[in-house]
């Protein structure tokens, strides 16, 4: 019956973060990072996610259930992304001549 | 639970006694436990819903990066930053409402969750002024769908822009329409915080909306980079 | 055989409550949050859609009689096939195990009083026939020639069919799928007797809880897949068709993600069957248990890695071909794995032919082709030749009808007594099995032969050397019919003529055969402690405290 209740201090802590992180990622995107860009943008979106889950949705106190329920969609989620751009990135395309509309 | 050391399925006596128990539930916490456990499946699932959507834009802007590039500027990084301020805000409005349930404040609660709506509507707002924009450049996929844009100095195909139009139209299309149904959600809680009906004891749907208001939040935290900040330098 | 003798409760008290006369009349039925009753309810459904599926099928195997294509117009016959497949695959197929025995069984093996959400349960069984309504009303207008795949840009720039609206009858359907597993899971880990540990569970609970993850983990994707077809279809995005610079094979990606697991959810639940049958017919526990159990699991996630597997021929790269096509060997390992252990659980077992055996014995005989033919198909060298010909068709036949619906019969023929507290006639019962295993292989057998040697699949014509296969298959497809037919009558008539089956007819061991038949609307008169193993014959497995009379 006692779940874990966080302190509105936290909850602030974790807003000013994620404000953080926003700032950070516009700020980025105007900047030339070359083959990193991507890897910036997603790392942040990803580290904001994580706060999200971790305080907003208390799965930092919740049972070990809770964790792995998350990370079995995250997972998934890799299944679809790694073996669908495993074709994608593996393909040779054969360069086809300008066609109306193209 | 009412047991005498003879017994050891005695079921409790439901209704009076343990309001807000079902019948099927032994205790208050299986309860608590099978809803969370219920909510957290059921965002599982819209993870995997939204996914979809994320490897076709992944699968495209791998594709057509200068084509994405350029629609991706037509754009408005101001609106889109001040939703994701908005929304954020609105995430936290909603933690604290789950709070204030958990401590058995209602009116705090009901306070923290039309916050969290005025927010939301916001959001929804600026969202319709932003597709207004995209209708009157012509920029929606259809028959009236027009692009002239160009990149590092190359045009654009306007079937690369149209792709990546439909894909922006379809991902914040399927996230405001989970936002208008959060929205609803959240009214359906306002009526019953405003009745009492949620106590420290029994708050599984206020921290269900939350969980799933957070998780709107969380399809819009990569939403807004990948739709709006490609290639911007 | 049965435990009459120690069946001590009250044998034909017409007075005793049970789920089928606690309330009487419609609206109980239809506001029920009895999971009994909703997994009758889903049977009735699905009986019907069995039906218009069949209808489909037996006009299929009649133009095919001969080679010319003279019944119907070829775009008649595409729609045809479409309709065939849509309605098995999505309206039978995937819930017929989990919907019907599982909805009804798994709070009984568990020892709880209902699924986590019984509300959730009901409304599953609404969604699931809005989505049938829906589809019901394209297929009445005309129906869809796409095939059940809705490969674009046939499907999206092409068709002049009720695409969308088929799509939306399906995207509905879904949501059933989606919160039968959700409540599966969420019963299964919190809602378990005490003592009711997880290798104390029923195998047969362990398979369903496999197929839920696929259900919740799958489902939404072909959900959105659905949606960006319609939008494809309705505003030319581009995401699918060429013509607008997108790739048709992106939609094979997404639709496969989902549709390979499926085929994952339709086997699992009749594995976890099998394990039952196999185990109260040999009064054995199943051998390696464990091994059993965490089969389940692996081909739960196996079973995602592999669906490019139908997409070998479509554009994918090598490279991608190559990866899937050596994940699609691992998978058929658990599956393997399980027909092992089952067979070892008959050496020495005591084995009786009972009519559920009789469908569990078919049921691994013909899985065992139909999954060596798929790793067959799995093989690039082979697949290049056979796909898109009979020897697919034959292949997901084999363990689609060879698997899944041989053990839901006997799974149906199993548990029978349980739901309806009746035997039904064992002579008509056999006889069925027996038509229906005959019917089946001389069904699709021949369709490997086809296959092989060349004939493609979904047309309507074809050369006239493959006639005399094709004529021994439309025959088998008769007998066949007669076998799914007969149950029919022999049910219904028990269920007014059979005599009453008591609490344990078959001596088996389980927590659903330790309480009445038909059971009490709670399950239980007493709620059960787990003190033994499961299929512990010999053995004493569970006991059921006194409790203080509390009534109210």
């Amino acid at each position: 019956m006692s779940a874990h209740i966080s302190s509105v201090k936290t909850y602030f802590t974790v807003f000013l973060c994620l404000m953080a992180g926003t700032a950070l990622t516009v700020w980025a995107a105007f900047h030339d990072f070359g083959a990193l860009s991507n890897v910036v943008a997603l790392g942040i979106a990803i580290t904001k996610a994580t706060l999200v889950i971790l305080f907003f949705m208390h799965v930092r106190y919740s049972t070990r259930m809770t964790g792995l329920v998350v990370l079995s969609g995250a997972l998934w989620l890799f299944f679809l992304f790694a073996l669908t751009l495993a074709d994608y990135l593996t393909r040779v395309f054969v360069p086809v001549q300008a066609a109306a509309g193209m | 639970m009412a047991s005498t050391p003879e017994t050891v399925a005695a079921a409790p006596a439901h209704g009076a006694e343990h309001p807000g128990l079902a019948h099927h539930f032994e205790s208050y916490e299986q309860q608590r436990e099978s809803a969370s456990l219920g909510m957290w499946i059921f965002i599982a699932q819209e993870i995997m819903f939204f996914g979809g959507l994320f490897i076709a834009y992944a699968v495209y802007r791998h594709m057509y990066p200068d084509g994405f590039a350029a629609a991706s500027a037509e754009l408005d990084v101001k609106l889109g930053t001040f939703n994701t301020v908005v929304l954020i805000g609105s995430s936290l409005t909603m933690a604290l409402a789950v709070r204030a349930a958990q401590l058995g404040r209602s009116k705090a609660s009901a306070w923290f969750l039309i916050a969290t709506m005025a927010l939301g509507t916001t959001f929804l707002g600026v969202k319709g002024i932003e597709y207004h924009h995209k209708y009157v450049e012509h920029h929606i996929p259809g028959p009236s769908f027009q692009f002239t844009g160009e990149h590092h100095g190359q045009p654009v195909p306007a079937n690369q822009a149209r792709i990546f139009f439909g894909l922006y139209f379809g991902m914040t299309g399927l996230h405001a329409l989970h936002m208008v149904i959060g929205l609803g959600l959240l009214l359906w809680l306002l009526y019953h915080t405003r009745k009492g009906r949620f106590t420290p004891d029994n708050y599984n749907y206020v921290e269900g909306v939350g969980l799933y208001w957070h998780f709107v939040d969380i399809v819009w935290i990569f939403l807004f980079p990948l739709l709006y900040l490609i290639g911007r330098h | 055989m049965s435990s009459e003798a120690a069946v001590a409760e009250a044998p034909h008290n017409t007075h005793r409550v049970h789920y089928l006369n606690a309330n009487y009349g419609v609206r109980s039925w239809l506001l029920t949050k009895d999971h009994k009753r909703i997994g009758i309810l889903y049977a009735i459904s699905m009986t019907f859609f069995f039906a218009i599926g069949g209808i489909m099928a037996a006009l299929i195997r009649l133009e095919l009689a001969t080679p010319a294509g003279d019944l119907v117009q070829p775009d008649t016959y595409n729609r045809l096939f479409t309709m065939h497949g849509i309605m098995m695959v999505f309206f039978f197929l995937i819930p017929s195990v989990p919907a019907t025995l599982g909805n009804f069984l798994i709070p009984l093996m568990i020892g709880a009083k209902d699924l986590a959400f019984p509300k959730l349960n009901l409304a599953s069984w609404y969604i699931f026939n809005i989505g049938g309504a829906i589809t019901l009303y394209a297929l009445l207008h005309g129906g869809v020639d796409t095939g059940w795949t809705f490969y674009a840009p046939y499907s999206t720039s092409f068709s002049n069919t009720w695409v969308v609206v088929t799509g939306v009858g399906i995207f509905i359907t879904g949501f059933a799928s989606i919160l039968t597993g959700l409540n599966f899971i969420v019963t299964i880990h919190r809602m378990r007797a005490p003592g009711m540990t997880w290798f104390r569970m029923p195998l047969f609970v362990w398979s369903h809880y496999a197929t839920s993850l696929i259900m919740i983990l799958g489902t939404p994707v072909v959900a959105i897949t659905i949606l960006m077809l319609a939008g494809e279809r309705l505003f030319h995005i581009g995401i699918f068709d060429p013509a607008y610079g997108g790739d048709p094979v992106l939609f094979q990606h997404l639709f496969w993600f989902y549709s390979h697991p499926a085929v994952y959810i339709m086997i699992l639940p009749s594995m976890g069957v099998v394990s039952e049958l196999v185990a109260a017919f040999a009064r054995k526990r199943v051998f390696g248990y464990g091994f059993v159990a965490f089969s389940s699991l692996a081909i739960a996630v196996l079973g995602f890695l592999v669906w490019a597997h139908h997409m070998f021929i479509a554009g994918v790269s090598v490279y991608a071909a190559l990866v899937f096509s050596i994940l699609t060997m691992l998978v058929a390992v658990p599956s393997a794995i399980k027909v092992f252990n089952w067979t070892a659980t008959l050496y020495k077992g005591s084995v009786s032919w009972e009519t559920p055996m009789l469908y569990a014995l078919g049921f691994i005989g013909l899985f065992t082709i139909g999954g060596l033919t798929g790793v067959m198909l799995g093989t690039l060298g082979i697949d290049l030749h056979v796909t898109d010909t009979y020897f697919v068709v034959a292949h997901f036949h084999y363990v689609m009808v060879g698997g899944v619906i041989m053990g839901y019969l006997g799974g149906l023929h199993y548990w029978w007594p349980k739901i309806t507290g009746r035997m039904y006639p064992v002579f008509w019962s056999k006889l069925a099995a027996l038509i229906v295993f005959i019917g089946f292989n001389l069904t699709f057998f021949p369709q490997f032969l086809l296959g092989y040697l060349g004939m493609p699949r979904r047309y309507h014509a074809y050369p006239p050397e493959f006639q005399v296969l094709n004529v021994m298959s439309s025959a088998g497809a008769t007998v066949l019919a007669v076998g799914y037919i007969l149950p029919l009558f022999y049910f219904a008539w028990s269920m007014r003529y059979g005599k009453p089956a008591g609490e344990n007819p078959w001596g088996a061991v389980g927590l659903e055969w330790e309480t009445s038949s038909p059971p009490p609307p709670e399950n239980f008169e007493v709620m059960p402690v787990v003190v033994g193993e499961a299929y512990d014959y010999g053995k004493k497995a569970y006991s059921f405290p006194k409790q203080e009379a509390k009534l109210g």
